[in-house]
């Protein structure tokens, strides 16, 4: 079973400090959707709303269609994953998982073969005796999404749950989240600040920044079309330009900026005569020994990073801005040298003109 | 030490460390050593000291156990004194938790400096103050009878009462403190993630706070049960006629009758039975020693 999440124009306020600003989603049943943004957005915060411990200073919160007003976390049927997990330390890993069940009177034979049963749905199963101090970090966090789930909630919602965990640990268990949630069609929301977790987990992205919701929209079309500047920079590498709309025809404007005029896509609500942005993103940049089409920047190549499977190339344009491009790596493509002068190209529907603030790029993001 | 050296020169560690020597020494284990050995002597007069009866035995020990007046006076005295450990207790942990996860924190100094300010009183003068306080025709009745909860003065100090309700106060800090460091240092997160699975208010405490809580909840009640064993002001101000505390008797022998080596033995007996019963209650509830000691 499982429940749609109804945000209604939902405000947190602290003191005089707004963390959750109006947001409005609706989240639905079975999918999973993630809330991406950097530090101190608020996604810890809409998070917490849900499950109960806060409550929101402006709207409505409804699970399943019922307004969750004055129920208290454990009238909820949302089971929350702490980012720290905050599991048991007294109680070895089968009375962790079975908690919920004790809670709800259920005996104690009965809560020992679910919980071995959850056990197994994890990828633990000889792990029931253990201390939770025995337990790597992998395996306390799959214990957490065990305890979680052995109370059949109709959402779960997860706190950057693999944020502790390493690359490696990390990527497998996006894998094991999504199969999970596919196998057992809960509703899941999940809080990162990782745009690459975010892209490649989620049914849906709410891309937050500073309180608001930015965009809500599938993966693909949070980096494709992303609805202004923040969540065009806060996802994915870009070459920005700050210039101004001049002529626009059908979905596509003439954009004078420092470094020439290009013509490119317009994004909502930009208009003629508008100062703006133009995002375009390095895998897009093609590389020509000479001038070519509407959009074509004289540059000189500074460095050549090899990262494997792609190519990095970064170049600086006559005004000194530094640009860059990635060339797959599948040897149809001449590598170029620090020192060439090249061209970089690109096509107009590639590139788009943005308004908004674009994000302060956290380090790890 | 190595600390001390660099922060104060040689000159005034070696005068600290002589002084807290001095001390522990002189005033602390020598007179222990002193008694110790004379609780073993029989009480002689001055001239037949060192004389042919003056060898060690147990006797001043099993006067105690000839004795049954005595040893019922001990068993109402732990008795009791487990009481006070369980009513302090009571009132310490709700308390503490309110301090540790509840309260503002802003607040805490503010509170801390309420509950500490009582302490800068002697505790004569606490104990006195509720011998006033519970008098029959003092402010407490005369409050209840104003306020129409009772109808007649009550006679607060008799039987025991008094003795517990002084007690409480006097000690019940040593059992907040412990409790409230042991619930300061647990997670808010587990408290939430036990709600969260649905786990009542009740359960929360009594499957997640509590456990944690264990080893400050036992070197709380250590602290106070010993404290209250051996307390002789509280008991001497607040007791009744029909109430007596061990410690009275150890005072009566080395006071009254001026047998300060069956006093000894005597004192020696309430340390070592109530630390036997201290060690068999931490076993029952299955506390070791190291958790206290954390
Ligand atoms: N209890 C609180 N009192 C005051 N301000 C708070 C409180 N909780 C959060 N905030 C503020 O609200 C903002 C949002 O906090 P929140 O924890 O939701 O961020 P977040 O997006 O989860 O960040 P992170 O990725 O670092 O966990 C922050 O600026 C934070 O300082
Ligand atoms: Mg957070």
């Amino acid at each position: 079973m499982s429940a749609g999440v109804d945000l209604d124009n939902v405000c947190a306020d602290f003191g005089t400090f707004r963390a959750v600003d109006n947001v409005a989603v609706n989240i639905q049943p079975g999918e999973f959707f993630s809330f991406l943004g950097p530090s101190g957005c608020g996604k810890t915060t809409i998070l917490r709303m849900i499950s109960g411990f806060i409550s929101p200073s402006q709207g409505v919160i409804r699970i399943g269609g019922k307004d969750m007003k004055g129920q208290r976390p454990n009238q909820r049927p949302t089971a929350l994953i702490f980012q720290n997990l905050a599991l048991f330390p007294l109680m070895p890993v089968w009375e962790n998982i079975a908690f919920g069940l004790e809670v709800r009177g259920v005996d104690k034979q009965k809560r020992r073969a679910r919980a071995e049963e959850l056990l197994h749905l994890v990828d633990l199963p000889d792990a029931a005796d253990k201390a939770v101090a025995q337990l790597s970090g992998g395996q306390k966090q799959r214990v957490a999404i065990a305890r979680a789930l052995a109370v059949e909630p109709q959402v779960m919602l997860l706190d950057e749950p693999l944020s502790a965990l390493d690359l490696k640990l990390r990527q497998h268990m996006r894998a094991e989240l999504r199969a999970i949630q596919k196998r057992t069609g809960v509703t899941f929301i999940y809080i990162t600040h990782d745009q690459g977790e975010a892209l490649a987990m989620s049914d849906r992205v709410g891309v937050m920044s500073q309180g608001k919701l930015q965009q809500v929209a599938n993966p693909r079309d949070i980096y494709n079309n992303p609805a202004n500047g923040f969540v065009a920079s806060f996802v994915g590498e870009n070459n920005i330009f700050t210039g101004e709309v001049q002529g626009t025809e059908g979905n596509l404007a003439r954009f004078a900026t420092a470094s020439g005029t290009f013509t490119a896509r317009l994004g909502p609500a930009v208009t003629q005569g508008m100062k703006a942005r133009l995002f375009l993103r390095p895998e897009h940049v093609r590389l020509a020994p000479g001038a070519g089409g509407t959009n074509s920047i004289p540059v000189e190549v500074t460095d050549v990073a090899f990262e494997g499977n792609f190519i990095s190339i970064h170049a600086r344009d006559a005004g000194g801005q530094v640009l860059l491009a990635e060339a797959r790596n599948d040897g149809a493509t001449a590598v170029p040298a620090p020192g060439d002068r090249l061209h970089f190209t690109f096509d107009g529907q590639n590139a788009v003109i943005l308004t908004g603030d674009t994000a302060a790029r956290d380090i790890d993001a | 030490m190595k600390d001390l050296l660099n922060r104060y020169g040689l000159l005034l560690t070696t005068v600290f460390a002589v002084l807290t020597g001095f001390w522990i020494l002189v005033l602390v284990v020598l007179p222990n050593i002193y008694l110790f050995e004379h609780s073993f002597k029989p009480y002689l007069p001055v001239a037949e000291l060192g004389g042919p009866k003056d060898v060690y035995s147990l006797d001043n020990y099993l006067t105690f156990f000839r004795s049954p007046i005595h040893i019922s006076v001990f068993f109402w005295t732990v008795i009791y004194s487990a009481v006070v450990t369980f009513i302090c207790f009571l009132i310490a942990y709700p308390l503490a938790y309110y301090l540790s996860k509840v309260s503002a924190r802003a607040l805490l100094p503010m509170i801390f400096l309420l509950l500490f300010i009582p302490l800068w009183v002697s505790e004569v003068l606490r104990s006195f103050a509720w011998f006033i306080i519970l008098a029959l025709k003092g402010p407490l009745n005369a409050s209840l009878l104003g306020l129409g909860i009772i109808e007649d003065p009550v006679r607060w100090i008799t039987g025991f009462r008094g003795v517990i309700i002084g007690l409480v106060y006097t000690y019940v800090l040593f059992m907040l403190f412990p409790l409230y460091n042991a619930i300061q240092s647990l997670d808010t997160n587990q408290i939430e993630a036990a709600e969260d699975l649905g786990a009542p208010w009740w359960r929360t405490h009594w499957r997640v706070i509590l456990p944690h809580a264990k080893p400050g909840i036992a070197s709380g009640s250590v602290m106070v049960f010993m404290l209250s064993a051996g307390s002789i002001l509280v008991p001497t101000l607040l007791a009744s006629t029909n109430s007596r505390w061990f410690t009275e008797i150890i005072q009566q022998w080395m006071f009254e009758s001026q047998d300060w080596n069956t006093g000894s033995a005597y004192a020696f007996l309430l340390l070592i039975l109530c630390t036997v019963f201290v060690s068999a209650v931490m076993r029952v509830f299955r506390v070791k020693l190291s958790d206290i000691a954390k």
